[in-house]
């Protein structure tokens, strides 16, 4: 069994980071009843005899003594970090695996990548060391940031290529989330184009997600409780923006929701490498059927079934259901329609109660509305885990490779021009020793090529 | 003479299980319609082919499990222990963490020298166990990474270490609407390679047992246990002790050799089809009755018109008639020429059936004697609760548009060069993979022309 470490960069990577180790705890609880520390649960914890404190032994069989993620925080300004240590969730993390500093990084890429990268690289590469060594097997890094600010974009591609280098053999699956058109960071145009040019050249994946797409399917969800339709009570803890049934017991902060969701798609990707299921998809199959070439590698990701209604009988009708949903605009996690646009190839990760009939019959009954690309016509990878996610008898995660991502990227280009041209905000970044202009423009290119 | 099975990958492991489950079961059934005596004698024959007496009652399977990550070999294991009836020794298995990534250069470049030694030591000494080796079998998929690259490479090693022994590989054709994205690439190469070294590869398509589970046993959701489950009963068929022809009172000393000797009369030509009939859910079973003649007819218009079970045979496709002047025109009428065909019956009455049918010469080609390209094999123990089986392995076109299709769209994906860098990455060039098209281009116009 492999594990994966997560490396969670900057205020919203750490906040969604948070969200997915409450999740994760709560899904291994709901699996693992006997308490035996098992190889699932090794993917991404460790197992230590705290009797002798915080820096006891690794216990690797047994019975659960404390667990602590496989994990490191970094983040330029305190407050999330200490917000999480003061949180039901504070004996997960190791004091160790914290890297902060005091004042931020003021939303400026340059001040993340080139000035916070250099002081803090040492730091770093030992911490990184550090947790890699704790395991058996590294198989993947998860790193976890946002584009549109300083920290999580600028010290986060830092940390990418830090990993690059150190371990070069290790995938490193990035989950990036892009700003929209209103953000509030007048420069999120500069930092993630900038961002981009890094994700480019040295992610083996990207999930791009967009906070609009998470809003539009937080409110369907809401609408769908509150509109009390008869007879379709929903199951409190199976919604994918819940955070029913984990540690958290303060009210819940309005991210929150959307961050759970993409929690769950981590949990998702990751599932099938974590449990036993009759077709085993692994991290390192989605990287090779997802990436025809090396530099498209941006992966359109849908989660489905959004919620479970409490109904016991579950017809067939739903599971198709649930197949055509994957596929629709609204549940896709960036703001894109994938069923327009041309398909490079496609994974589908099913969980739970579903048979390969099941599947061959939803991929036979959708292919001839999607479009696939020429020397790739029947570009399908699917995998069968047998463990439901929780709340739920069978859940589908979709992955496709797909041309949608342009118009999204070509915004953002846009967006960086309009700044650019007028050489707004530039001196910001032109202050930061070894930022040139220069470094814009090599920006722009690999964007606008895609 | 003993059989080594080598199971590889996660589909080799799941088939080799239910393989092993049925040999068992239909062994230490009570439905054998023969005489005490010679019932006894089956029992034995099984034993000592397939499983080793050892102390504890149980008996242990003679057989390697190689996998490169560690769930399915356990589950295998686990399975087998608790039937009660069988098991696999405890020292016969070996994997590792991290899979291969449903990459064919990965498995053969990297896994297969690094693991080398180990596995071949325990090959080695599982063949010792034998007091006679009779040969390899090693079930694999074309599609994944272990299964097919690793099993390629091993075949080879296999081949090296025992020169003179009898290698049958059973190699399992994916779906055709994708289960991995980069099936066809596997596919070339393992067949090219395996071309190369094994003395014959026995084929089952998924495609071909899922209609079969669908259409003729009923099952509604059919999983991968399902699929399995036929699979080894096809292959049960085959491999129980069976009467060789020729005479002589006791069942066949070299199972695998008789198999090879009738069916592969020249090396060009060594992919072998598998027909089983009848095939029907447990629960009809009693209320059918069948008779020889009728099994018969159906079986041998399912060779002549290439049909994939015993429901919609095109019953229009004929021989051409001898003598005729025009053989162009049976291309169009779809008819299926084959080299040499093995039939293996068993049931009651076996020994009253006629055979002349299958010894006409219009089924074959002209360069072998029909005499020679013709074999039965009758035995009056009935198997796995059927009163009468037929099973009819063939040396024929069979498989032309399978292969067909697989290189064309494999070298569709080529032309375009995707997804060349992941096996590049690991040892495997443009022109290798140009060379396994030529190999398998050859092979297909060999079959075209006969």
């Amino acid at each position: 069994m492999t594990q994966s470490v997560v490396v969670q960069v900057g205020q919203c990577g750490n906040q969604v980071g948070c969200r997915f180790w409450d999740l994760a705890l709560r899904e291994h609880a709901a699996v693992n009843k006997k308490g035996i520390y098992d190889e699932a649960l090794s993917s991404f914890f460790r197992n230590v005899d705290t009797r002798s404190g915080d820096t006891g032994p690794d216990i690797y069989r047994g019975k659960i003594c404390s667990l602590k993620a496989r994990a490191l925080l970094i983040d330029m300004e305190e407050g999330v970090v200490n917000e999480i240590l003061q949180g039901p969730l504070r004996d997960v993390f190791d004091s160790k695996q914290l890297i902060t500093d005091v004042s931020g990084s003021g939303n400026n890429w340059a001040v993340g990548h080139k000035i916070y990268g250099c002081q803090y690289r040492e730091n770093i590469v030992e911490k990184l060391r550090k947790t890699a060594e704790h395991c058996d097997c590294l198989q993947c890094f998860f790193i976890i940031h946002s584009m549109g600010g300083g920290t999580g974009s600028g010290l986060g591609t830092f940390v990418l290529n830090l990993l690059e280098e150190e371990f070069p053999e290790v995938y490193r699956f990035v989950t990036s989330v892009y700003p929209s058109g209103e953000d509030d960071v007048i420069t999120s145009p500069y930092n993630s184009v900038l961002a981009m040019k890094e994700l480019n050249e040295h992610a083996d994946c990207v999930l791009p997600i967009e906070n609009e797409s998470l809003f539009e399917i937080v409110n369907k969800i809401h609408q769908m409780i509150n509109s009390g339709k008869l007879g379709s009570t929903v199951k409190q803890n199976s919604l994918v923006t819940s955070s029913a049934g984990s540690a958290k017991t303060l009210p819940e902060k309005p991210f929150d929701a959307m961050n759970n969701i993409v929690a769950n798609l981590l949990l998702n990707l990751t599932s099938s490498a974590r449990f036993e299921g009759s077709l085993n998809m692994d991290l390192n199959e989605i990287s090779m059927n997802l990436v025809p070439f090396p530099r498209l590698h941006y992966l359109v990701s849908s989660l489905t079934p959004l919620y479970t209604l409490a109904d016991v009988n579950v017809p067939s009708r739903r599971l198709d259901q649930m197949f055509s949903d994957a596929f629709s605009r609204d549940h896709q996690l960036i703001r894109a329609d994938p069923k327009h646009s041309l398909y490079l190839a496609c994974a589908l990760l099913v969980r739970g109660n579903v048979q390969v009939s099941d599947l061959r019959r939803n991929i036979e009954r959708l292919k001839p509305s999607l479009h696939f690309v020429s020397w790739n016509q029947e570009g399908w990878k699917t995998g069968l885990c047998s463990v439901p996610p929780v709340g739920h008898s069978h859940s589908l995660l979709a992955l496709a490779n797909n041309t949608c991502v342009k118009p999204t990227f070509i915004e953002l280009k846009d967006r960086f021009m309009k700044l650019y041209k007028k050489k707004a905000h530039l001196h910001h970044y032109l202050q930061i020793d070894g930022m040139e202009q220069s470094c814009f423009s090599e920006a722009v290119f690999p964007v606008a090529c895609q | 003479m003993s059989i080594v099975t080598v199971q590889l990958g996660q589909c080799g492991n799941q088939i080799g299980h239910e393989v092993f489950s049925a040999l068992c079961s239909d062994s230490r059934g009570t439905h054998g319609l023969c005489s005490k005596k010679e019932n006894q004698s089956y029992q034995d024959s099984c034993k000592e082919r397939f499983f080793c007496e050892e102390e504890s009652a149980v008996p242990a399977a003679r057989a390697v499990l190689v996998d490169m990550e560690p769930k399915v070999i356990s589950q295998a294991l686990a399975m087998a222990a608790s039937s009660g009836h069988w098991r696999y020794s405890s020292h016969s298995h070996f994997c590792q963490k991290q899979g291969s990534g449903n990459n064919w250069a990965n498995g053969y470049c990297v896994h297969g020298p690094r693991h080398k030694e180990a596995i071949m030591e325990l090959v080695q000494r599982e063949a010792e166990r034998c007091d006679r080796l009779g040969g390899f079998l090693t079930i694999m998929s074309m599609a994944g990474g272990t299964g097919s690259g690793l099993g390629a490479f091993v075949t080879q090693c296999l081949r090296d270490a025992f020169p003179t022994s009898f290698i049958l590989n059973h190699v399992i054709w994916p779906y055709g609407t994708g289960e991995v994205i980069v099936q066809n690439y596997n596919s070339v190469l393992t067949l090219s390679h395996l071309y190369h070294s094994s003395d014959a590869l026995l084929v089952h398509e998924n495609d071909v047992i899922h209609k079969i589970c669908a259409q003729l046993l009923n099952i509604k959701q059919i999983s991968f246990r399902d699929v399995n489950q036929v699979i080894a009963h096809q292959l049960g068929s085959v491999f129980q002790p069976a009467h060789a022809a020729g005479g002589g009172s006791g069942y066949s000393r070299n199972p695998l050799g008789d198999l090879l000797e009738s069916l592969v009369p020249h090396p060009e030509f060594r992919m072998l089809g598998l027909r089983n009939i009848p095939q029907m859910a447990e629960s009809s079973l009693p209320y059918s009755a069948f008779s020889w003649p009728g099994l018969l007819r159906h079986l041998r218009q399912m060779l002549i018109a290439n049909a994939q079970m015993e429901e919609g045979i095109d019953w229009q496709v004929r021989p051409p008639e001898p003598g005729s002047s025009i053989p162009c025109t049976n291309k169009a009428l779809h008819f299926n020429t084959s080299i040499a065909n093995l039939l293996i019956l068993r049931g009651k009455d076996v020994h009253s059936v006629e055979l002349g049918s299958f010894q006409d010469p219009s089924l074959y080609t002209s360069w072998l004697n029909p005499q020679d390209a013709f074999t039965a094999w009758k035995t009056p123990r009935a198997f796995n609760k059927y009163e009468k089986s037929a099973a009819l392995v063939s040396n024929s076109q069979f498989l032309l548009k399978p292969l067909d299709s697989i290189v064309g769209k494999a070298w569709n994906m080529f032309a375009s060069k995707a997804y060349l860098h992941q096996y590049t990455k690991f040892g495997i060039q443009e022109e290798d993979f140009l060379d396994c098209f030529t190999t398998l281009e050859q092979v297909i116009s060999s079959y075209t022309n006969l």
